[in-house]
């Protein structure tokens, strides 16, 4: 069975400095049936952007330039408009980062959603209200019943979360985007979204795509991890491999850097360096400024991915070295890196 | 809700006082009670003819109080005229003022409330259509056309479509008024046309503004990721929360329909307020003058407290307190 959501090359470009730059560059993923991939890094490496452009919400002036998005075999990129539409919110639904902001500030939370459900299903309103409550119920709401006439600015920025969730819900997705779902909540909160994220996959066999810059989330719901930088998918492993051996110097060094108990009292090691801003993004290797394994190969060209372990594709020239040099070693010749 | 009218009325009061103060103050800067009375009287009259009506219209005190003098003077008397209503009569004429008021105020509103009506059903449609097609040549063609719109003088516009309509094609009379509810409409046709187009420019690019605004908002991209159509992300999403501002600027003009126009009253003969304004204006005539800036200001006031009302209709957030 192939996976439920496959991309790829897909490239998103932005005007910027008088030339077109990809913001997304040439991506290549899948998410799985009923698996949760994280897609983690920092900001300004595009994350955000590659869940928008697979939902053809790119905000002009930028635009999906090239590439596929396939769900369930449909080629998205190219579906007209309208059935575009219908693919959002009942083929993939999106929740956002900022609950506080997400919701109409003047419409009640439940015509929010029965708008949703109403908008892929000829059901009345008042069925809609019905299954709103329900949706709300699931969702964890306390007093689902009278909340549904609430305004946003009724309810705390989890529960505003949470009617978001219901809305995502509530046209049964086969896919969810989670864009930053916790970061704008209190930690106490974070973990009830999380866990609550996590229920809802499994109950309805749903698959999440986890947009995120912070590695505890990525640890608690993710199945599969793809780490972007500059635009460019660098790793992608296996949760546990990536934890456990995670290979790309990029990689290593958002690790190093995620605040454990066991380091308190010990200042964090950091990745030098910002990433670079787009319109100056270097041929070879993104991250060849920042690497502390950087050589001459990389400055030229960007490194290919290869296959590191089960499922653990690493694009990086520095591995790629190393496994030569073993190989060389092996044959008893010279050891001499170009 | 009570208490925050009462306490907004409280502020008015204050713009109100002030308005009456610098009305007094630079009226009198610029001009004299001789000038007053010379204007009412004509120029060749006897000194003491202009003395003696200075005495019968009170413009023989002083100006300000002073020792001696704290009650009677002219600006305790214009305070206390104006504050209990005790309008009076014309300075240039003699008419009672209120009954010109009542007179005017239906030529006024005959101009004004249709020319408000159609700005409206105009502008806010036209503006929700350039902001649907933000970013195109028909949102750029409306922009430009908006500007040069906003850059022509009303004067141009009046003259031209005077000349134009009136005098060449006689489609229109070029000015007048008349009572009768069937011939008026050929007469006010014109002003209202003129009026319409030249505030058009002005509101489509401010009501524009404000669906754009809104149409980048994070609520209308949640619209959009649950599979909203644009036409209705533009019906349900974005006008009902451009209604917020869209009232600052709608309902505060409301009172002023009865003020009438200055310019097109004058211009077109339409003896409302706006054409007594002027009149006045011209005439030095000070009681009528101060008459209708002093009811222009109580309505500047209203119209500041019928908004925040509208606020608290249209948002849920806004709860008046």
């Amino acid at each position: 069975m192939t996976a439920l959501l496959e991309v790829t090359e897909l490239t998103t470009r932005f005007p910027m400095a008088g030339k077109e730059v990809p913001i997304v560059d040439a991506l290549d993923f899948e998410v799985g049936r009923g698996e949760v991939l994280a897609l983690v890094g920092e900001s300004g490496s595009g994350k955000s952007m590659t869940a928008l452009s697979l939902m053809r919400l790119v905000p002009k002036p930028g635009r999906v330039a090239s590439g596929s998005v396939r769900l369930d075999g449909e080629e998205l990129l190219n579906l007209p408009v309208r059935a575009m539409r219908r693919v959002r919110g009942a083929g993939v639904a999106m929740i956002f980062q900022e609950p506080m902001t997400s919701l109409n500030p003047v419409m009640r939370v439940g015509e929010q959603v029965v708008e949703a459900i109403r908008l892929h299903e000829r059901v009345g309103r008042s069925a809609a209200l019905d299954r709103c409550r329900r949706l709300f119920e699931q969702v964890g709401i306390p007093d689902a019943a009278e909340r549904v006439h609430a305004y946003p600015h009724q309810l705390s920025g989890g529960l505003k979360q949470r009617v978001m969730i219901a809305m995502a819900l509530s046209a049964r997705p086969r896919l969810l985007i989670a864009d930053e779902p916790t970061t704008a909540l209190d930690v106490t909160v974070q973990a009830q979204i999380l866990r609550l994220l996590r229920d809802i996959q499994e109950e309805t066999d749903m698959s999440i795509l986890l947009i995120t810059h912070d590695l505890g989330i990525v640890n608690e719901i993710a199945d599969r991890v793809a780490v972007l930088y500059a635009g460019r998918i660098v790793e992608t492993a296996p949760r546990t491999a990536l934890f456990e051996n995670p290979m790309h110097p990029y990689t290593q060094g958002l690790l190093r850097s995620m605040p454990a108990l066991a380091l308190s009292g010990r200042r964090l090691p950091e990745i030098p360096g910002v990433v670079p801003s787009p319109s100056d993004w270097p041929t070879g290797c993104r991250f060849a400024s920042r690497c502390s394994k950087v050589m001459a190969v990389c400055e030229g060209v960007l490194p290919e991915f290869r296959v590191q372990g089960p499922g653990h594709d690493v694009a990086c020239y520095a591995l790629q070295e190393a496994a030569s040099r073993g190989e060389k070693k092996g044959v008893q010749q010279q050891e001499g890196a170009s | 809700m009570g208490a925050y009218v009462i306490r907004r009325l409280g502020y008015g009061a204050i713009v109100v006082f002030g308005v009456l103060f610098l009305l007094f103050i630079l009226f009198f800067t610029v001009t004299s009670p001789d000038d007053i009375a010379r204007k009412a009287l004509g120029e060749r009259v006897p000194p003491a003819v202009v003395e003696q009506w200075k005495i019968n219209h009170g413009y023989d005190k002083p100006l300000f109080p002073a020792p001696g003098q704290w009650a009677d003077n002219m600006l305790v008397e214009h305070y206390r005229r104006m504050l209990t209503f005790d309008f009076g009569r014309s300075d240039a004429d003699d008419t009672p003022i209120l009954e010109r008021i009542r007179k005017g105020m239906g030529p006024s509103l005959a101009l004004t409330i249709p020319l408000f009506v159609l700005s409206l059903l105009v502008a806010i449609p036209l503006a929700l259509l350039v902001a649907f097609f933000r970013e195109t040549y028909i949102d750029r063609a409306g922009v430009i056309l908006a500007v040069l719109a906003m850059s022509v003088s009303v004067l141009l516009y009046i003259i031209g479509a005077q000349y134009l309509v009136g005098k060449v094609l006689h489609w229109f009379p070029i000015s007048g008024f008349d009572s009768n509810p069937q011939v008026v409409v050929r007469f006010l046709a014109l002003p209202i046309m003129i009026g319409v187009a030249n505030g058009l420019g002005g509101d489509i690019r401010f009501y524009r503004t404000v669906f754009l605004e809104e149409s980048n908002t994070d609520y209308v991209r949640t619209a959009r990721a649950k599979g909203c159509g644009e036409v209705r992300i533009m019906s349900r999403h974005v006008f009902r929360n451009s209604l917020i501002p869209l009232l600052t600027r709608i309902v505060v003009a409301i009172p002023f329909l009865f003020t009438g126009s200055l310019l097109l009253e004058s211009f077109f003969g339409i003896p409302g307020l706006g054409a007594i304004t002027v009149d006045a204006i011209q005439g030095n005539d000070f009681s009528v003058l101060r008459t209708m800036v002093y009811i222009g200001s109580l309505l500047f006031v209203v119209g500041q407290i019928l908004t925040d009302l509208s606020y608290a209709l249209v948002d849920p957030r806004v709860r008046l307190e």
